[in-house]
């Protein structure tokens, strides 16, 4: 195949080239692995209270979730993503950090709701103040409970941490 | 020898949830299979409990209400009702009709958006995807209607003690009016899509059968215990609110069986939208909190802020409460999606509860699961667990 010496690459995004003719991109590794990665977030369903409604009517037929490529999986070993929809009690919290051991690298947390983000109204012997004090989390979505519309944005701008990541996949990082 | 002696089965110990999608939140269980067979079942409670009655101590009464939204956060407005009218008993506070009407509206509204959410989850569980996508469209109606009323989807704390929040706009009475025209032709479309599904038949009929004798003696209420053949419902036997002014029947089950009570729970929506119906061409006029307890209820808005008496009143009432309370103790049952919902309030004759008690349906029926799943197969346990209908909010605390 000749290749036309006059032909130049073309810019059509910043840091993505095309050869115009042939069906080749020229990216780096970081821009189709980050690319792949938020174009298919999967879930854990793990509800635990009323935030997990909200999800739940957030991945049916009204709002529809899939349109993100974002699928509900009942495993965690084939979820990247944990949305932690409700109260975390003392007693749940180490289930639900063994849930999150339990997920394959890369894995994301978004903190669905106040309680999950600090506890809410529930400042009692029983209630963890918040789910960061044992989960690295990505994503706060505050409200009680947080729109449909809500966890939407949360996704979004997690999609958008997922997309500035770099070298995320080497084990060199 | 005789060698088949020493080949001896062991049971298994199988543990179900917390997380797990179909135990509708994080209810345990630990399961002694032999085989595929259920030897015991016992269930673990607990994983959400996050103090609500000993936090609804250190509130006021009227700061207590959003708790209560989330205790059965899958119908929040019936479980407000409850708790406001154990109040209004303890307070001995009467309601203008109107609210009582508006009261008795969003109640049922609250109760078929439950029995959607409850349709769609067990279907979903017993493996009948595409009736969770059907249930959630009308679903979203009614919570866009709660939005329109009261700003909230879920968490609503419209009712007030002695009335409600504001008034129903003429927009929102449309809106609903329509939607019960159109509700009773979507449960025929419901019921087209599972009512003879032969896989849905096969795993509902005869599984979970417990006797009228047995429910009413675990303390089984609502339509786990109406699919057992007795005829109790708190709205008809000891009615609250308008349901001594509206029609309305009961159903009845038969056989007991998870069949039964998904068949008493889509009667029970039938029911719910004609009482709906009825409260909108019945609703009078005139007030909306009661005007005989002003040391309760909130002066309106417009002589707060011209007013300066009435302005002190709101200020107090918001941050310190009625500083004091009839002492005595009250019990209120409420008919609400689950089952029988009990307040017990007891009062010391301040501003707060001394102790109150939560009578939860979930959790009874929590009691009940081993009952129901003993002797049968695995597979069977989360329809077991759909059919009588948990919320652990509510059955945690």
């Amino acid at each position: 195949m000749i290749i036309d010496g006059a032909m130049e690459l073309v810019e059509i995004e910043k840091g993505i080239k095309i050869i115009p003719g042939a069906s080749t991109v020229i990216t780096t590794l970081d821009k189709v692995i980050n690319w792949g990665r938020k174009s298919s977030l999967w879930p854990v369903t793990f509800g635990l209270a009323c935030c997990a409604i909200e999800m739940m009517a957030a991945g049916s037929s009204h709002y529809d979730l899939d349109r993100l490529g974002i699928i509900f999986r009942g495993s965690p070993r084939q979820a990247d993503c944990m949305i932690v929809a409700g109260t975390v009690t003392k007693k749940m919290a180490p289930i639900v950090r063994k849930v999150y051991d339990q997920m394959p690298e890369p894995r994301y947390v978004i903190a669905m709701g106040s309680c999950a983000c600090t506890g809410n109204v529930y400042r009692t012997y029983s209630v963890v103040q918040g789910c960061d004090l044992f989960l690295p989390v990505d994503v706060y979505i505050p409200g009680c409970p947080p729109r449909p519309e809500a966890l939407y944005d949360g996704l979004i701008k997690l999609q958008e941490i997922i997309t500035k990541e770099k070298m995320r996949w080497s084990p060199l990082r | 020898m005789d060698e088949t002696k020493e080949l001896k089965t062991r049971e298994m110990v199988i543990n179900m949830g917390p997380q797990h999608p179909s135990t509708h939140g994080v209810l345990r269980l630990r399961l002694e299979v032999s085989g595929e067979t259920i030897v015991k079942c016992t269930p673990y409670v607990g994983y959400l409990h996050r103090g609500t009655e000993k936090l609804a101590e250190s509130m006021t009464y009227l700061q207590s209400i959003p708790l209560m939204d989330r205790l059965d956060y899958i119908s929040s407005m019936t479980n407000d009702v409850g708790y406001c009218l154990a109040v209004e008993r303890l307070f001995d506070i009467g309601l203008p009709l109107r609210a009582k009407y508006i009261r008795t509206m969003v109640s049922e509204m609250s109760r078929i958006s439950s029995h959607l959410l409850w349709l769609a989850t067990h279907a979903l569980d017993i493996g009948a995807m595409t009736v969770f996508l059907y249930a959630f469209r009308e679903r979203e109606r009614i919570l866009e209607l709660f939005e329109q009323l009261c700003g909230a989807r879920l968490t609503v704390t419209y009712p007030r003690i002695g009335g409600v929040r504001n008034d129903v706009s003429q927009e929102f009475i449309d809106t609903l009016y329509q939607f019960t025209e159109e509700f009773p032709d979507k449960i025929k479309e419901y019921e087209t899509l599972i009512n003879v599904n032969r896989i849905w038949l096969k795993r509902t009929i005869g599984i979970g059968i417990i006797s009228a004798e047995e429910a009413v003696n675990y303390g089984l209420t609502g339509a786990a215990l109406r699919g057992s053949g007795v005829d109790y419902d708190v709205r008809k036997h000891f009615p609250y609110d308008a349901y001594s002014l509206v029609k309305f029947d009961v159903p009845i089950g038969k056989n007991g069986d998870v069949y039964d009570r998904y068949l008493c729970r889509m009667e029970e929506m039938r029911q719910s939208n004609s009482i709906i119906k009825q409260c909108i061409e019945a609703l009078p006029t005139g007030p909306i909190m009661t005007s005989d307890s002003p040391k309760f209820t909130l002066p309106p808005k417009d002589k707060v802020l011209n007013n300066m008496e009435s302005l002190i009143h709101h200020f107090t009432l918001i941050t310190k409460g009625p500083m004091t309370a009839p002492a005595g103790e009250v019990y209120v049952a409420t008919e609400v999606p689950k089952g029988e919902l009990g307040f017990y309030i007891v009062s010391d004759g301040t501003g707060r509860p001394y102790r109150m008690r939560i009578r939860s349906p979930s959790f009874i029926h929590v009691a009940a699961l081993p009952r129901l799943c003993e002797g049968g197969f695995i597979a069977d346990v989360v329809a077991n667990i759909g059919s009588i209908d948990v919320v652990l909010g509510e059955c945690d605390r």
